[in-house]
């Protein structure tokens, strides 16, 4: 019988939740790295055992940890004393350093003024859709890094912050990140990804070259509301067997793209706020999203303490309120943008984390929801997996 | 033998439960601490000083023998109490935050 991984990154380390394909009982595993904030664990689909995870720090930066055996043990990859001997006879431990490509310049900062590009943390672990050992990076500040060894050492992908918009890039309230990372299973060279506030940005070389892909969007924050870039992007969702068709949550507004991000439009629809985070599509039903709407960008929770997940099965426009199960009242939580995640069951289930420490997933595409842990720290990130 | 006491972040993530002791090449400095720090647990390098410029991370503080050597050159003798072993070098993260 198929099971179910669910990775939790959270403030205060990673848990991970284990099921059956019945996803009635669950397993809790953790705090892994208690005490360090997990922002981002993502599994291989070529190897599902092999799990990258995001470990950082305000106060001692960035680790990479890598397990092998689906969460088991886990290491910090190439720093064993036995491999990768430098010159002077150290292990390189590389696993961590994310060292921008040349001079690294300088983006937009709050005020206005010019501000040094500087590393601060990976926002997301992007797996390769054909190798275990290759992974993509979405950093703070925003750039793309690469590792094709498994994470022992990791490239910037430098197309990307060298592009000429760069220095108009800036931050939004939670720092200058790349967060969204899609890959395109029909063709290997192309790559999109997001920032914010910057916007939308695809790759169609392998990560060479970049444009924005930002035509369509409408941000009443920025000068220019119309601008080519500058746009607070939260996040992106694409079905893998429609990638042409992309889903976004914009700091204000759900979007839609049928082209690849070359345009967008506006789907938000009877949504009770177009303010969120997460955005994400059904595993088998490729114009059935669902987001969870947040009051504003000044109060983040619920409108009306009231959590509720919104699913349209239009691609947008008419969307359905999700309740059962969920606190209709009192509730003031939020939930963050890579913390929602859908397994490939049948029904598919989908499983969004919260700040206030809940993990709610529904067995049957949203219909029915229930917490599978409660009271973990404030939850960062959540990712599943299906397993045969 | 250096004694050198890590904050319990990077004691997680060095697996070590108690305070280290390190064999440190003389003159002992902190840079020379760290060196051999980070030779014997290579998952450290970074967290206490960056990659490249080997700068003391900001939030990281350096005590010894009721001092704060956070400002002095890395390549500073480090006090005899902390060259012989008598007291522990102690790496700090700095009070900020919970």
């Amino acid at each position: 019988m198929s099971k179910v991984r669910v990775l939790v990154g959270t403030k205060k380390g990673a848990f991970i939740l284990t099921s059956d394909g019945t996803r009635k009982r669950w397993k809790v595993s953790g705090p892994h790295f208690a005490g360090w904030e997990i922002y981002h664990m993502k599994g291989s689909v070529v190897d599902p055992d092999r799990i990258y995870a995001s470990q950082t720090s305000d106060w001692f930066g960035q680790i990479i940890q890598r397990s092998d055996d689906g969460g088991k043990t886990w290491s910090t990859p190439g720093s064993s004393p036995e491999e990768l001997k430098s010159a002077d006879g150290m292990a390189k431990a590389e696993s961590n350093k994310f060292v921008y490509d040349g001079i690294p310049g300088t983006h937009q900062w709050y005020d206005g003024t010019q501000h040094p590009w500087e590393f601060k943390r990976v926002w997301h672990l992007e797996p390769s859709l054909d190798n275990p050992d290759h992974v993509y990076a979405g950093v703070e500040d925003a750039a793309l890094f690469v590792s094709r060894d498994g994470g022992k050492s990791w490239s910037e992908l430098s197309g990307l912050r060298k592009h000429d918009t760069g220095p108009k890039w800036q931050p939004g309230a939670g720092g200058m990140c790349l967060h969204t990372i899609l890959l395109d299973a029909t063709n290997p060279k192309r790559i999109s990804v997001a920032i914010s506030a910057a916007g939308a940005f695809r790759s169609d070389d392998g990560g060479d070259s970049w444009k924005p892909i930002n035509r369509g969007l409408h941000s009443q924050y920025i000068p220019d509301p119309t601008a080519e870039v500058g746009h607070c992007v939260h996040r992106v969702a694409m079905h893998p067997s429609r990638p042409n068709t992309l889903f976004m949550q914009k700091h204000w507004d759900v979007m839609r793209s049928d082209n690849a991000g070359d345009s967008w439009q506006e789907v938000s629809g009877n949504l009770p706020s177009d303010f969120g985070f997460p955005i994400d599509v059904h595993a088998h039903e490729p114009e059935t999203i669902y987001v969870v709407p947040i009051k504003s960008d000044s109060e983040h929770y619920p409108p009306s303490g009231r959590l509720r997940v919104y699913r349209s099965r239009t691609g947008g426009n008419e969307w359905q309120a999700l309740t059962k199960g969920l606190p209709q009242r009192n509730c003031y939580v939020n939930v963050l943008r890579d913390a929602m995640s859908i397994d490939s069951l049948e029904p598919c289930g989908v499983y969004f984390g919260t700040t206030g420490g809940q993990v709610y997933a529904s067995a049957d595409a949203g219909d029915r929801w229930k917490p599978i842990v409660r009271d973990l720290p404030a939850v960062l990130s959540v990712e599943v997996q299906t397993l045969p | 033998m250096i004694r050198v006491v890590l904050p319990p972040n990077l004691r997680t993530l060095a697996r070590v439960d108690d305070e280290v002791e390190l064999e440190v090449k003389t003159p002992v400095s902190q840079r020379s601490v760290l060196d051999a720090l980070e030779a014997r647990y290579p998952m450290l390098r970074g967290t206490i000083r960056d990659h490249v410029t080997k700068l003391r991370r900001p939030m990281v503080r350096f005590f010894a023998c009721g001092e704060d050597l956070s400002h002095e050159l890395p390549e500073a003798p480090l006090p005899d109490a902390i060259a012989s072993g008598s007291e522990p070098f102690l790496i700090i993260g700095a009070i900020a935050g919970g």
